[in-house]
């Protein structure tokens, strides 16, 4: 099964052009760890789910490239060539000749319906290439313009035609302070869209992989790049070829294969009484985890700690809520590697904040004749502040 | 991408103008080695094919063959824009391109804003009709021209107003030069109050300047570069007044280092917008992340640095050294303290050799001794554009919308009122069709409203930043 990548705006090009570079050149690596036919079955899942074939072999990232302006597309482009390796498709690319100015409300409200027929014809043509579809995996930053509005608009229109294909969205947090001034708004009207949009968000904060950057690799000149290469590391590590089931040596097809969605219970929550006595034994409680290890030894691997209830909300068995996908084949030469994928509290903090800080700048109303005059009212504001202190509020509950 | 086009009004405007054509020329030519007409130079140049007579001559792409600057000059007086198309010059220009007049504003905003703009009104629209027409994607109107005088101070200012209804989607953007105290001018403080009316109603972003502080930071090169004192050689393309040298040979006229120094604050505020970068920045988002309220549009704007020494390591510390001198009041270019004065917003583009962590180091260390108003504590918009001015290695453009703008506004009010108070030389505007006494009193009004929303800002700086209570939810 096939992900088609949608990359939207500065970062989600910078990014995306990263990850498939990190996924082509880990899956051609020789040094898996493994029997060579192992390694092939690893090569071709990740070329199905991830590249499709061109007549002189050069693969070609199932990827679609958005932009409200060119400087980032071509360069993006050019990068991807210069490689020799892979590419992106001739036809992939969609653009502007104007960005969206860091509004939210130009991104959705006037590029979104200006060029929706486009840029959902190329996403189609590109889902047409594949023999089967498991879903689309949209790389946007939430504090500009185009990733951030254009990227929610489109999300609503693959949730709309492609009501039954998994929407996975990459969004990249901001820094905590600033990069752009209306950063807070931007996030805040892009979370509230995506919540009912998206299946999933797969949240990276530039501040936590900046943090990577300096503390555990050592970098002391730390560039956009290096960061988006890190970002790229973790995204392999997650999604490249895993077994299906526990024994099985078949690569599952489904990449995306986890019910990734988190209903609680439908009798309600228990007891307020019972719930604040666990709290204070811990420090981030979780509805879902899972652990994807890949390299040496990996059957024999502990997992014990993972499943301590201490970890999870009360309404889940750790059972139900631990999930682990392992493969033998190592991934980036490492010996043995682990990723975690988590649904937790980590969240609160954070969004919080952003909520925090766009409600200060809200009561002032500064900025907001920028969003008015594109059609985005204080209403709308509104109505996302309200979403987002419910999600705030639900997951301070768990 | 998208093109702008430059507006040059009155003498000042000119000869900024002329100053900063020379630099841009110099700066595509640096990074623009193979002579391909790409897009980057077409955010500012048109490429023509000078055989062709009439209009057909556009050249979209391929080699560059003659590259035309989008600009319109406009000037009431023939001398300045004479000297220009005599000059090295000339063949950059649009011989149609031009709008003059012999006679003259006589220093006088009236002649200048109701004289000349209905008598030339048609005549700019046409212009200003073909330079867009020239564009593929007009994002932006550069305006620019002095206060202090009558034909950049009234006739550029009539521009907005017809900019405003021609070409609503398109930005404003002025570039103003205001009298300073020692202005020779004694009718500068009338035409600036006039001008200003304008300003705050019809322009996007103002860009003030002022000539005293031009004239510092030139004074201060000066004494590095001739103190010797450090024993260290200044490169020479890298002074922040230095002009592009291979295309004007002339001896250096007095205004032509103060002007260069304008010339580099619209090249650092478009080079994001031109060339690639790790973190770009458009011209709309300047607007878009710097003016809060549409009628606090006004930038202080700093660059640095003001020279590069002939060191080829850049130590960290003379990196943070540069981020440090943005925010001194030496290198502003109007006089302003944004330091101890209450910023709203601030803006940094850098330029050239400089990463993401370079810019998060710097932020945090400053942050502590800045006040941000209370609703954007951390109000900061960065840009990060690959390619370094022609002779540095790096540089940072800082546009702050800060309450320490006050004070020019506070002086020239009250310039103002010591001419009016004793009516002299009202004759002169009262003369003029159209003028009468309210335009005047409206024009102050505009400017204290101005001056009372700083004011108010001011008042909440030392106030404790309380949260304001959140919305509280059901679960």
């Amino acid at each position: 099964m096939s992900i088609v990548t949608v990359q939207l705006g500065q970062c989600g090009n910078q990014i995306g052009f990263e990850v498939f570079d990190t996924l082509f050149s880990d899956s051609h690596s020789s040094q898996g760890l493994c029997s060579k036919k192992e390694n092939e079955a690893y090569q071709a899942s990740c070329k199905e789910r991830f590249f499709r074939e061109e007549e002189n072999g050069v693969p070609i990232a199932r990827a679609v490239l958005v932009d409200m302006e060119p400087k980032v597309i071509n360069q993006t482009l050019s990068k991807a060539a210069r490689s020799g390796q892979w590419k992106y498709g001739e036809h992939a690319c969609f653009c502007q000749k104007q960005g969206s100015g860091n509004n939210w409300a130009y991104g959705y409200s006037v590029h979104g319906p200006r060029n929706e027929e486009s840029i959902m014809n190329l996403i189609q043509k590109e889902v047409e290439k594949c023999d089967s579809l498991s879903g689309f995996f949209i790389i946007m930053s939430i504090a500009g313009g185009t990733g951030s509005g254009l990227g929610a608009f489109i999300t609503q229109n693959l949730q709309d035609q492609y009501s039954n294909s998994l929407r996975m969205n990459q969004i990249i947090w901001p820094y905590g302070t600033g990069e752009v001034i209306v950063q807070n708004y931007n996030s805040i009207l892009t979370l509230s869209h995506l919540y009912r949009s998206s299946d999933a968000l797969l949240v990276h904060e530039n501040d936590a992989v900046h943090k990577i950057c300096a503390k555990l690799m050592n970098i002391k000149q730390i560039s956009f790049s290096d960061i988006n290469q890190v970002l790229a590391h973790q995204l392999g590590s997650v999604f490249q070829p895993t077994y299906s089931e526990e024994g099985s040596f078949h690569y599952r097809r489904n990449p995306l294969g986890i019910d990734w969605q988190v209903r609680p219970p439908i009798s309600g929550l228990p007891a307020l009484g019972k719930m604040s006595l666990k709290k204070e034994l811990r420090f981030n409680t979780s509805i879902a985890n899972l652990v994807i290890l890949r390299g040496k030894e990996v059957q024999s691997a502990d997992l014990e700690g993972f499943k301590d209830p201490a970890l999870y909300t009360s309404w889940l068995e750790p059972d139900t809520a631990f999930n682990v996908w392992k493969t033998q084949r190592a991934f980036n030469r490492y010996e043995k590697s682990a990723a975690l994928v988590s649904n937790s509290q980590f969240l609160i903090r954070p969004l919080d904040m952003i909520v925090g800080k766009a409600w200060n700048m809200f009561a002032s109303k500064a900025y907001i004749h920028q969003y008015t005059k594109f059609g985005i009212e204080e209403e709308d504001f509104l109505d996302s502040f309200t979403l987002l202190e419910q999600v705030v509020s639900s997951y301070s509950n768990i | 991408m998208t093109q702008s086009v430059v507006i040059q009004v009155g003498q000042c405007g000119n000869q900024i103008g002329c100053c900063f054509w020379d630099l841009v020329l110099r700066e595509h030519a640096a990074v623009n080695q193979k002579g391909i007409y790409d897009e980057a130079i077409s955010s500012f140049f048109r490429n023509v094919d000078t055989r062709v007579i009439g209009d057909g001559g556009s050249i979209s792409k391929g080699k560059i063959r003659s590259l035309k600057a989008r600009a319109v000059l406009i000037d009431m007086e023939e001398g300045v824009v004479n000297e220009i198309l005599q000059g090295p010059l000339r063949d950059v220009f649009d011989s149609k391109q031009l709008i003059t007049d012999i006679s003259g504003s006589g220093n006088n905003w009236a002649v200048g804003h109701k004289v000349f703009g209905s008598l030339y009104q048609e005549k700019i629209l046409e212009k200003l009709r073909k330079s867009a027409e020239h564009c593929d994607c007009l994002q932006c109107f550069f305006i620019i021209h002095s206060m202090g005088g009558g034909t950049g101070s009234g006739l550029g200012t009539f521009l907005l107003k017809v900019l405003e209804d021609e070409f609503p989607e398109v930005y404003r953007f002025v570039t103003s030069v205001y009298p300073s105290g020692e202005d020779d001018v004694i009718t500068s403080p009338y035409n600036s109050i006039l001008a200003m009316k304008e300003l705050n109603e019809h322009a996007d972003c103002v860009l003030p300047i002022d000539n005293q502080s031009l004239f510092d930071i030139i004074s201060k090169i000066d004494l590095m570069v001739n103190s010797g004192k450090l024993g260290k050689t200044v490169k020479p393309k890298s002074l922040i007044t230095s002009n592009a040298g291979a295309f004007k040979k002339q001896q250096r006229r007095p205004f032509d280092a103060m002007n260069n120094i304008v010339a580099n604050l619209l090249l650092n505020l478009t080079s994001s917008a031109r060339f690639e970068g790790s973190l770009n920045m458009d011209i709309n988002e300047i607007s878009m992340n710097l003016v809060p309220f549409p009628q606090l549009h006004y930038l202080v704007s700093s660059l640095t640095p003001l020279y590069t020494l002939a060191d080829i390591n850049v130590p960290p510390r003379r990196l943070d050294q540069m981020f440090s001198d943005a925010f001194s009041k030496d290198h502003q270019l109007i006089q302003a303290d944004p330091k101890h004065s209450l910023y709203l917003a601030c803006a940094l583009m850098v330029r050239g050799n400089v990463q993401v962590s370079d810019l998060r180091r710097n932020i945090e260390r400053l942050k502590p001794s800045l006040q941000f108003v209370s609703w954007n504590q951390e109000g900061w918009k960065t840009s990060l554009c690959s390619v370094p001015p022609v002779g540095h290695s790096h540089s940072l453009l800082a546009l702050a919308n800060n309450t320490c703008v006050k004070p020019t506004f506070v002086e020239l009010r009250e310039r103002f009122m010591r001419l009016y108070k004793k009516k002299a030389h009202l004759h002169h505007y009262l003369q003029v069709e159209g003028m009468e006494e309210s335009c005047f009193t409206e024009a102050v009004s505009s400017l204290s409203a101005l001056i009372q929303e700083y004011s108010q800002l001011d008042a909440t700086k030392s106030m404790p930043v309380e949260d304001i209570p959140r919305l509280s939810v059901a679960v």
